[in-house]
């Protein structure tokens, strides 16, 4: 009877095990082991290559200068663009007037699509009928105009200033439920204490959120990296090499050069450099704890 | 649980697995039917007609399917390969390097049979280039066995397009475009003192880039020399190949390039053009279609990349548009050959040619069209195309130069520089080959 209900749960569980296996552990294990190996994603044929894909890896400079691309983005998201959420869901948390209109309107950009506000933005900064040069020109500062993303000295920032409004509701959201936690009592308190509302935003507002600011940092770290339906979609990578991503670059390898080993080798790179930054984070977040 | 519970639970179980199991079946084998994978959206309506007068005709149904975008479209052909679960017939988008692999991996018919009955009927009603991209030769690098391997489709040529209306408010004649690189520059600085844009094309994809760029390498050095730097014997660093990257840097100079064009797609450069925004394009002849869709009453003409040198002449990228492939493992392979026979015959060819506006791979439905796409016809004279070259380039060399040409447009680089970068690469794939 016992092995009955065993084999009963079996069953049940069988299911899930299924998909799971079929769709993430046995393409890991493909990726892993096309990894080692020469193959141009059509022949049944595949040349072994051993550690020769990820010493290319190594050498290769645009990979890097692409995960380096990938940082300052990750960068200017960390702190400009949850510097934003956090102060917007400060505001939203307080008794302002249309509050709720606001938590709509700032979580619109995160639920559109990354194609649409890619070639949206794409529109406006164009450099010869973009909506922002011709506002520039409007109101005299005609020598800040420019061509936004074929300027190499403007293209990667402005990349990420657009992924910093796509994605700054997720953290808004975030900051807003978190804040939403902290009992009200705890700001009665601290004001029956004499404490302002600056000391009050210091002494209980931001310890109790630290919990939350880690969340918000790790999601961001994960989520910016990987960064690339917008920059495909407005640079494609250029001018030149100045807004590639290491994403970009693993589509690359595999679409443009038909190396699907190099690319998996380039995946599997990335996966560990993303692994080690998590890791970081948490022994910081351990730390900061204790 | 009870009996009746758990029976439930089982007939529940396997009428999952059924339909699972009936929608992992192949369709394209079930009865006569045909079924056709491509990426060309604008030809979807042309098709599904022609599908319907071919059922009409024959009784077997022709199922297009439409995959799109065409990056979107590759990669499903290439996972419906590995998965043996390609469609009758499909195309391939990607290198000469890409195809063959499908022969070598006995997914393509070889048609070189079918071609050739009642002497050579089928291979002779194309335009000898359009069928050529689908050929392998004798001895060719692919280590392919010499055939045809695929019907094309339509033809196109890549050239240069201008605006006669803005040619006139520059105070240009709109019949004379220019006749070599000296007079294109000097229409850059006309272009630039009356603030207008001059050449815009999709060169954020940056194919379109490597596409000029063979151009003027083919006018300046001659076929002989381009081909032996893609075996390795000539080096980019070669005084010819500077004399190339040169061209892109006084094109800029001069202020003939738009602004923002090299993270440029060739969807807003058509827009551009056909918005009379822009003095040129550089686009390939499906532009005829596009632009009429977006302002037909644009007035343009079509020529060929001013020369740089009279040393050698002007070649463009031209032949085959789209071609289908046939599946060699297809259970229809029969059907699949008659079906691209009837439409690559003269009244299809020409119900195409007629409704999408691109020009026909059938040499006997071509007397038919526009001024503009009879130039466009007219330079297949001049067409020539990586993929009837018999060798490939690296692609991480392709890239480099690409983006090479990219940073020179931008000011970044020089051409000297491009190329001894482009050249380093291309030593670096020749030592991974040996």
């Amino acid at each position: 009877m016992k092995l009955k209900t065993t084999l009963e749960n079996y069953l049940f569980v069988f299911p899930a095990v299924l998909i799971f296996a079929v769709f993430y552990i046995i393409p890991f294990i493909s990726v892993f082991q096309l990894a080692f190996f020469d193959w141009d994603g059509i022949l049944p044929t595949k040349i072994f290559v051993g550690l020769s894909n990820f010493k290319e890896i190594i050498a290769d400079k645009i990979w890097w200068q692409s995960l380096w691309q990938s940082g300052y983005i990750t960068l200017i998201a960390l702190t400009f663009q949850n510097a934003l959420a956090f102060l917007l869901a400060w505001a939203c948390d307080r008794e302002i007037r249309m509050k709720n209109f606001y938590r709509v309107i700032f979580f619109i950009p995160p639920v559109l699509s990354e194609v649409v506000v890619g070639l949206v933005w794409q529109w406006i900064l164009n450099g010869n009928y973009g909506i922002l040069n011709h506002w520039l020109t409007h109101f005299g500062f005609t020598n800040l105009t420019r061509n936004w993303l074929s300027d190499p000295n403007t293209a990667l920032t402005t990349v990420a200033v657009v992924h910093c409004w796509k994605g700054f509701g997720w953290g808004f959201l975030l900051f807003l439920a978190g804040l939403q936690t902290i009992p009200r009592e705890l700001y009665e308190a601290a004001r029956v204490d004499g404490a302002n509302a600056w000391n009050s935003f210091k002494n209980v507002t931001i310890p109790l959120m630290i919990p939350v600011v880690v969340l918000v940092a790790i999601l961001t770290i994960l989520g910016t990296m990987q960064v690339f339906v917008l920059i495909y979609t407005m640079t494609g990578g250029g001018p030149g090499y100045h807004t590639e991503v290491p994403v970009l670059r693993i589509l690359a390898s595999m679409r443009g050069s038909s190396r699907f080993g190099y690319a998996c080798a380039q995946g599997i790179t990335f996966g560990v450099i993303l692994c080690m930054i998590s890791f970081a984070q948490y022994l910081v977040n351990k730390k900061a704890k204790a | 649980m009870t009996t009746m519970g758990k029976g439930r639970l089982f007939a529940v179980l396997g009428l999952i697995s059924l339909i699972l199991t009936a929608g992992c079946s192949s369709k394209s084998n079930s009865g006569k039917s045909i079924s056709v994978w491509h990426w060309m959206t604008d030809r979807e309506p042309a098709f599904r007609e022609l599908a319907k007068r071919y059922a009409a005709k024959s009784g077997i149904k022709v199922d297009f399917e439409l995959y799109a975008p065409s990056d979107a479209y590759s990669q499903k052909v290439r996972a419906a390969a590995q998965g043996s679960n390609l469609p009758d017939i499909f195309g391939i988008l990607g290198e000469k390097r890409d195809f063959s692999s499908f022969i070598k991996a006995g997914f393509i018919l070889d048609l070189t049979p079918y071609m050739l009955e009642d002497n050579a009927k089928w291979k002779n009603s194309f335009f000898a280039k359009a069928l050529a991209v689908n050929e392998f030769g004798e001895g060719n690098s692919y280590g392919v066995a010499p055939g045809i391997y695929g019907t094309p489709i339509d033809i196109m040529t890549i050239q240069m397009v201008y605006s006669k209306s803005l040619f006139r408010q520059l105070g240009l004649n709109p019949n004379r475009p220019p006749q070599n690189f000296s007079e294109f520059l000097e229409i850059g600085k006309k272009i630039q003192a009356a603030n207008l844009q001059g050449l815009v094309s999709g060169w954020g994809e940056i194919w379109m880039i490597d596409c000029l760029a063979n151009n003027y390498a083919f006018n300046i050095m001659g076929k002989d020399k381009v081909i032996a730097t893609i075996k390795g014997e000539v080096p980019y660093t070669d005084p010819d190949w500077i004399k190339v990257l040169s061209l892109f840097k006084d094109m800029q100079e001069s202020g003939l390039l738009a602004s923002g064009l090299v993270t440029m797609v060739n969807k807003t450069a058509e827009q551009l053009f056909a918005n009379d925004k822009a003095v040129f394009g550089f686009n390939g002849s499906w532009c005829v279609n596009v632009y009429k869709g977006m302002n037909p009453n644009l007035e343009y003409g079509a020529f060929l990349p001013p020369k740089a040198s009279d040393k050698f002449p002007m070649a463009i990228w031209g032949g085959a548009g789209s071609s289908f492939m046939i599946n060699a493992r297809s259970k229809n392979k029969e059907e699949a050959v008659k079906f691209l026979r009837w439409l690559t015959e003269a009244p299809q060819q020409a119900y195409l040619a007629e409704s999408t506006n691109n020009l026909p791979a059938n040499k006997e439905s071509i007397n038919k069209i526009s001024d503009v796409m009879a130039n466009f016809a007219r330079a297949m004279d001049y067409a020539t195309h990586p993929n009837v070259w018999g060798v490939s380039e690296f692609s991480p060399v392709i890239e480099s130069l690409d983006k090479g040409i990219q940073s020179i447009i931008i000011g970044e680089k020089t051409p000297e520089q491009v190329a001894a970068e482009v050249q380093k690469i291309k030593e670096r794939e020749l030592a991974k080959k040996r």
